[in-house]
């Protein structure tokens, strides 16, 4: 199986290509656009901040490429909050692959959200063999709101969409790369997944 | 919910796991990967490496054993120590870190904070903060503890927020290596006046003090490490209690 990492710039892609190693699958860091094309699965990831990210995006042409593609896509963190719509960090617009805005957490909490939490109301296959309330590994000042592509739902103040999906385009906010076994799995499952 | 975070800390001299009481008579713990993966398998929820060495190696030794340990454990983890430029962090984030922790580089200069976040993003910038009480005031320490300077605790906690800090690490060193219970008072009073996480480190001994670090202290994560690597508190054993006894926790 051939799996591409999009490396754009944006962020710690070593830890996801760690974690993979750890699970025995191959994959490639590129941003070329062939071998983006050409992947069996996609893995589009992301820290930082978001308008300096779309800005890498769209000066290698890869934000016109991501939301054609056809085979699954993964969007982690920063990754799947570009899929949206549009985000409040730095009023940003993004892929438009979910149809749902991302906003800033409000000051009722603490901002930025570090640490595990829950996640519930899982939608398979993604979440194949991961328990409801299970705990993943979260950092991020903004969130997507519920919606009717939402995955699985994390709640910090609010209940927000913790994972998306749409069609062969999945995003999950937290990091299933440090997020121990049951990361491990998430990460699995969409390397197994058939489309 | 989230839960509050058990954090192992790892200071490292050369390559190898160290730790003191009061920051002197170090101890070796062992070899730092091992460690690391062993309290990953623990359920430790974070570990932080505190790299003590003032070798000119320093930063390329620092390197290749970041990259070991991102390579070895599934948990996120903090590397500080010395850290005083952009540069020091992009190697660091490159070869595997999630985030860093900044001490007297923050202190000397303060824009560093501001430049860090905008380029990497907050949620990877851990300021730590060294404090002890001088005639009732809480001072901001340099050098482990060593040198003060006249910064108040609770309007740098503020400063470092404000400049786009992710997360405070504080350490009483009024309390490190005592196990005699976290600074809660104080902790309680930075969680007040910032709104970013805040990580009670410096006297944890048994459990009880987490449980009051995390009540009392309104701490969102507690940091030990001699308790942990000593053997003297099992974190899988410290969790267990900390949920029975209705701590938000992750088991």
């Amino acid at each position: 199986m051939n799996i591409v990492l999009v490396d754009y710039g944006a962020g710690n892609i070593q830890s996801l290509k760690f974690a993979l190693d750890r699970l025995n699958v191959d994959a490639v860091l590129s941003s070329n656009k062939n071998e983006i094309l050409a992947a069996d699965k996609v893995i589009f990831p992301g820290v930082g901040e978001a308008s300096s990210a779309m800005q890498k995006l769209e000066s290698s042409g890869l934000d016109l490429l991501i939301p054609e593609l056809t085979q699954p896509v993964l969007g982690i963190c920063l990754g799947m909050q570009l899929m949206c719509s549009h985000t409040e960090e730095g009023d940003t617009l993004g892929l438009g692959i979910f149809d749902v805005a991302v906003k800033r957490f409000k000051s009722d909490v603490k901002v930025p959200q570090i640490g595990w939490n829950t996640i519930t109301n899982m939608k398979y296959p993604l979440f194949h063999n991961i328990k409801n309330n299970e705990y993943m590994y979260s950092v991020n000042s903004y969130y997507a709101a519920l919606c009717k592509e939402t995955a699985a739902q994390t709640q910090y103040g609010l209940n927000y969409s913790c994972a998306l999906q749409k069609n062969n385009f999945y995003g999950v906010q937290f990091h299933p790369e440090k997020s121990s076994k049951a990361g491990s799995q998430l990460l699995l499952n969409f390397i197994n997944l058939n489309l | 919910m989230l839960t509050k975070r058990i954090i192992p800390c790892l200071d490292i001299k050369d390559g190898r796991t160290v730790k003191g009481i009061n920051f002197v008579n170090l101890r070796d713990a062992g070899d730092p990967v091992e460690l690391a993966r062993q309290y990953a398998e623990q359920n430790a929820d974070e570990l932080v490496f505190l790299d003590i060495s003032a070798t000119e190696q320093k930063r390329k030794t620092l390197a290749v054993l970041v990259r070991k340990v991102a390579q070895a454990i599934d948990i996120p983890f903090t590397v500080g120590g010395g850290i005083s430029s952009v540069d020091d962090v992009a190697i660091l984030l490159q070869n595997g870190a999630d985030k860093v922790s900044l001490n007297s580089a923050a202190v000397k200069e303060p824009e560093l904070i501001n430049k860090l976040a905008a380029q990497f993003g907050s949620q990877c910038i851990v300021v730590a903060i060294d404090a002890r009480q001088i005639n009732g005031q809480w001072m901001v320490h340099l050098v482990g503890g060593k040198v003060p300077t006249k910064l108040d605790l609770f309007e740098w906690a503020r400063e470092v927020a404000k400049r786009g800090a992710g997360e405070i690490l504080f350490t009483s060193m009024d309390h490190d290596g005592t196990k005699t219970g976290f600074a809660n008072k104080a902790l309680a009073r930075i969680s007040e006046e910032v709104n970013i996480p805040v990580i009670a480190s410096g006297g944890g001994g048994n459990l009880q003090h987490f449980m009051d670090t995390f009540i009392h202290g309104k701490a969102d994560a507690a940091l030990a490490a001699s308790i942990f690597h000593f053997g003297e508190i099992s974190i899988p054993r410290l969790k267990k209690e900390l949920k029975n006894k209705q701590i938000t926790i992750r088991i």
